[in-house]
């Protein structure tokens, strides 16, 4: 019995170790990680993650140095498809599922400094001097460089409204118990 | 304007729920298992207790661990169906500790550790078989012949205790006897032919009603078919797998002993001798295991009846339910994904139809 | 006539005895009636009436706005009080902008007259006629009819099919209208068929209306074109896309429209309300609602105009015996729990059921143990136990690969599964998830786009600016140069 011990952990072990010596050893290099997680990202290189821009900070996300929740804007979406791209399983359970973040002016303040609209990375704000600016909500990423240098503090980050239009049926959770409605 | 939890449709339902699917299997084989019990006296129902008691026991304990809803996971009643079927397939005079083994093999190994019901690749009462067929081939090859109840040949109740909690003390050299399985198999090495060994296994008459040394579940062809029928007609199963696969055994035996009847035993003698029947409608039909198509039920079917044959013939196992099972569990996710149903609108491949010319329908 | 048998399909229990007797009533005129400017697929309305503006009926209170819309006429006379928001009938309890009318009681009409020769309209003519109407597709989808027919025209759709399946339990609405009101439903079905050129129409009758059989084909026997068909009784028999194979043996294929094989569907009540607009030259303006379920005293069927609430409905059916376990708005399958009673009937609405716990028959959710009965009672071919588990763990890929694409959300599978898991909430939900990351795809890749040409026109500014500073600074050294040659020269 000693003898049947002995011997399948020696098999045990050097079968194991000449896998993983296999696995470093004739590794195949990986297709181009980095290109397609700067594709994934906002591309509007707003700094938020503390990067210079989108792509350094797709470099160190397929690094590895970067987690997968680095990008604000991106939210959990993005999150989740880095964890999909990159095959690693991410906690995702403290990212609130915020839904897009757009900027808004309030109009009541805006003093038509043009500083905003120089700063959008993606030219989401039209104005002119002394003219009330606005957002063009498609083109907004949410990276929020607009409201940080806005001196009369009149840009605000807001939550897409959920309207008719855009409701959409959520996940489904485990149910504990039969659920009624009545009133 | 409150914003609510949506709740979804449908908002009305067919009368069906797993418990009513599984109570309707456990009704079907409720007579075959009288007449095992009958057949095989007190030690019988004895290891039928237990076997049904320490699942019970075994699927609590990794609720527990496992902090899964209690109520639910035991009420199901999936995992006392395992085990029926489990103790169907025991030697019916195995000493009590096979049947703990076999429970936990069959509830922890078969189907907790894959994450609960609905979620294991394997048939859990075969793999509790073959995992106590190949550690323990002494006690569970250890056949008796039927001593029914409250006749002669019953050992009474004391007796029976005895050969559940004290095996060791039952004096098998002189009640122990081979299966009709395993004695084709002995005899067949022994280079004698099949119409001899034939005179000296039962009968197809005795066969048929189970009069036979086996399990409970090898008994009587009739009552399995019987419980086999309620189960179609409650369309608790399909017709489909149980009739590929005994299609299949019935046509191969048949050539084989056609071709050479000296070698070969008849279709009826693997037809109605070991768990070929309770297999075809209670085993192979498990829906988890088992494929999820008709044509693929039917593919499963075929390739279990094969498997059977071969091993039964070729292999060193007299009886090869629970490796053909096996077996066959490993391919039905294959099946599953080449077995697909065609979409409306879409091709086999999933492309979606051509539009067929419209001018030529009208020419023509 | 022969049909086609499609595969799958569940039997619920039919549940219509309680009002497949009862006549369509009349519902006597509410106090206010709440008009959502959307209650059709597509852009919503917009009003053309200000707040204390007097309404006749009929009138125009919202103009479709584009192609994929609708307009909203004023379901009876009064005044508009307000423009708000009010509670949708919708699960996620979300407001709906309406048109609030209080009524004056006199339900006076506006001035309307029918075709005087409906039978030699042109179809252009006849689909401005059903586009003035506002007139979408009355069997819950409401999609507009006009475009629908001007479709038609385009593809030369030479099939008309009538819906008249009502495959839903609890729902008598088409089963009365067909019985009720034949004349003008043969009449109606008879100009849809002008309109679109179909050379024959096909009305698909299930066979648990024997009434509406006897009485629809009696009435279509004189005119050769129109066919009656008795279809099996099997849910979803009303589903587009599998009556279209039921009565002519062709599928829709996926992504296309039945139009691209030749054949159109429309609903009994929207033949119905094509009458009305070109007979009559009325607008829609109400339509016929089932009011049924345990939880209601007197089951009934009724006229009611668009903007009733269902309060009001339901106090009109003698109350609610109970509160009811699922209040919907549809039949049992297919249809939305809607918040509470205080919604406006809306042009998709053919039934308000409100259930027991009895009736609801619904049981606690438990684990899949793959039984398969859902893959054998969906009708579109596709493997619902897989779908659910990919979409469970996220992989909305598989889950499209399996079909959920092609789901068309009948509820067949929910229905029959043993372990009561919610089938049809996670296809709705995959549904909406793959939209919504169809978008973010589509705006990521705009702003994407208008960054970078930001960062091109930015470097464009800053190599101009480079130049202009190159060649100010050459300018200068040579006007230096020229300064000192000049001086060089003077000395």
């Amino acid at each position: 019995m000693i003898a049947a011990i002995v011997s399948l952990t020696i098999l045990g072990l050097s079968i194991g170790f000449s896998l993983g010596f296999v696995a470093k050893r004739f590794k195949v290099e990986k297709d181009p990680l980095v290109d397609d997680i700067e594709a994934m990202l906002p591309a509007s290189n707003c700094g938020q993650c503390g990067y210079a821009g989108c792509g350094q900070a797709a470099e160190a996300v397929a690094k590895g140095d970067a987690p997968v929740t680095f990008c604000p804007p991106g939210g959990r979406a993005l999150a989740e498809q880095l964890a999909a791209r990159l095959g690693v399983d991410a906690d995702l359970s403290d990212m609130e599922d915020r839904g897009p973040m757009l900027a808004f002016v309030r109009e009541a303040t805006c003093v038509g400094c043009t500083r905003c609209f120089k700063a959008c990375p993606t030219d989401a704000i039209v104005g002119a001097p002394k003219m009330i600016h606005t957002v063009i909500s498609e083109a907004c990423t949410g990276c929020g460089a607009c409201v940080d240098i806005c001196p009369t503090e009149c840009l605000m980050m807001e939550e897409v409204p959920e309207t008719l239009s855009n409701w959409r049926w959520p996940k489904p959770q485990p149910q504990t118990q039969l659920v009624s409605t009545a009133a | 304007m409150s914003r609510l939890t949506p709740v979804s449709g449908p908002h009305t339902h067919a009368q069906i729920s797993i418990q009513r699917i599984m109570l309707t299997v456990m009704l079907a084989l409720t007579p075959v298992t009288c007449y095992g019990i009958y057949l095989y006296g007190w030690p019988a129902l004895n290891l039928f207790i237990i076997t049904l008691v320490s699942a019970v026991i075994v699927e609590a304990l990794c609720l527990y661990i496992g902090k899964r809803p209690m109520k639910q996971g035991l009420g199901d009643g999936s995992g006392i169906l395992s085990a029926w079927l489990v103790a169907l397939t025991l030697p019916p005079w195995a000493p009590w500790w096979i049947a703990v083994v076999a429970s936990i093999c069959a509830i922890l190994l078969g189907k907790q550790v894959f994450g609960g019901l609905g979620q294991n690749v394997f048939n859990p009462a075969m793999l509790a078989r073959v995992i106590i067929l190949i550690s323990f081939p002494v006690q569970m090859t250890t056949w008796v012949n039927p001593q029914p109840m409250f006749s002669e040949q019953d050992p009474g109740f004391i007796a029976g205790l005895n050969v559940t909690f004290n095996n060791e003390t039952v004096d098998w050299d002189s009640i122990s006897t081979a299966s009709p399985l395993g004695y084709l198999k002995t005899e067949l090495t022994l280079d004698r032919n099949v119409a001899a060994i034939m005179t000296e296994t039962p009968d197809w008459q005795s066969s048929l009603m189970g009069v036979t040394a086996g399990s409970m579940g090898e008994t009587s062809a009739v009552l399995i078919l019987l419980g086999g029928i309620l189960l179609l007609m409650k369309r608790i199963i399909s017709w489909h797998g149980p009739v590929a696969m005994l299609a299949t055994v019935t046509v191969i035996a048949a050539l084989f002993h056609q071709a050479n009847p000296e070698h070969y035993a008849p279709a009826q003698f693997h037809l109605l001798n070991g768990a070929l029947m309770l297999a075809a409608f209670f085993i192979i039909t498990d829906p988890v295991t088992s494929p999820n198509t008709a044509k693929g039920q039917i593919v499963f079917g075929i390739g279990c009846g094969l498997l059977m044959y071969i091993i039964r013939t070729w292999g060193s196992y007299p009886e090869a339910i629970g490796f053909a099972v096996l077996l066959m569990n490993c391919f039905t996710p294959l099946i599953d994904h080449y077995l697909r149903p065609r979409i409306y609108g879409r091709n086999r491949k999933g492309q979606p139809l051509a539009i067929q010319q419209r001018d030529q329908e009208e020419q023509s | 006539m022969k049909f086609f048998s499609f595969k799958g399909g569940v039997h619920p229990e039919g549940n219509k005895t309680p009002t497949t007797s009862e006549a369509i009533q009349s519902f006597p005129l509410p106090a206010r009636l709440y008009v959502p400017l959307q209650q059709h697929i597509g852009a919503p309305a917009k009003p053309v009436v200000e707040v204390g503006q007097t309404v006749l009926k009929g009138e125009l209170i919202a103009a479709s706005q584009g192609n994929v819309s609708a307009a909203v006429h004023a379901p009876s006379s009064g005044t508009v009080i307000e423009i708000a928001e009010h509670q949708a009938p919708h699960p996620s309890g979300l407001p709906v902008v309406c048109i609030i009318i209080e009524t004056d009681g006199r339900d006076q009409w506006i001035e309307h007259s029918g075709e005087t020769d409906p039978w030699r309209l042109s179809e252009k003519l006849i689909a401005q006629r059903i586009s003035d109407a506002g007139i979408v597709g009355l069997g819950g989808a409401t999609f507009p009819s006009a475009l629908k027919f001007n479709l038609g025209l385009k593809q030369q759709v030479k099939t008309l099919v009538i819906n008249g399946a009502e495959c839903e339990p609890y729902l008598t609405s088409d089963d009365r209208l067909m019985q009720e009101r034949t004349g003008k439903l043969i009449d109606g079905i008879r100009i849809m068929m002008l309109g679109m050129s179909a050379s024959e129409a096909i009305i698909a009758i299930e066979d648990n209306k024997p009434q509406a059989l006897k009485i629809m084909s009696a009435a279509a026997e004189s005119y050769p074109e129109l066919k009656v068909l008795k279809v099996p009784t099997r849910y979803p028999m009303g589903s587009e896309k599998h009556l279209v194979y039921t009565v002519t043996g062709k599928e829709i294929p996926a992504g296309k429209l039945a139009a691209d094989i030749g054949i159109m569907v429309h609903n009994v009540g929207t033949a119905y309300a094509v009458y009305e607009a070109i007979f009559e030259g009325k607008p829609l303006v109400s339509r016929i609602v089932t009011i049924s379920g345990g939880a209601v005293n007197q089951p009934r069927n009724l006229e009611v105009p668009f903007g009733t609430l269902v309060s009001n409905l339901i106090d009109y059916c003698g109350g609610l015996k109970q509160t009811p376990e699922r209040l919907l708005m549809g039949g049992p399958l297919m249809g939305l729990v809607i918040p509470g009673l205080d919604v406006p009937i809306i042009k998709g609405s053919n039934g308000i059921v409100a259930l027991t716990k009895d009736e609801l028959k619904v049981k606690q959710q438990s684990a899949c143990i793959r039984c398969s009965r859902c893959v054998s009672a969906c009708p579109c071919g596709l493997v619902p136990l897989e779908m659910a588990a990919n979409i469970k763990a996220g992989n909305f890929d598989r889950a499209v690969e399996y079909g959920v694409k092609d789901c068309i959300s009948c509820g067949s599978c929910a229905y029959v599964c043993p372990a009561n898991i919610p089938l049809v909430h996670f296809f709705n939900y995959a549904k909406g998830e793959l939209v919504a990351r169809q978008k973010a795809k589509q705006q990521q890749e705009y702003t994407a786009e208008l960054a970078k040409q930001r960062q091109a026109r930015m470097a464009e500014v800053e190599k101009q600016r480079a130049a202009a500073k190159a060649k100010a600074l050459a300018a200068k050294k040579a006007r230096e140069a020229a300064k000192q040659q000049q001086e060089a020269a003077q000395s």
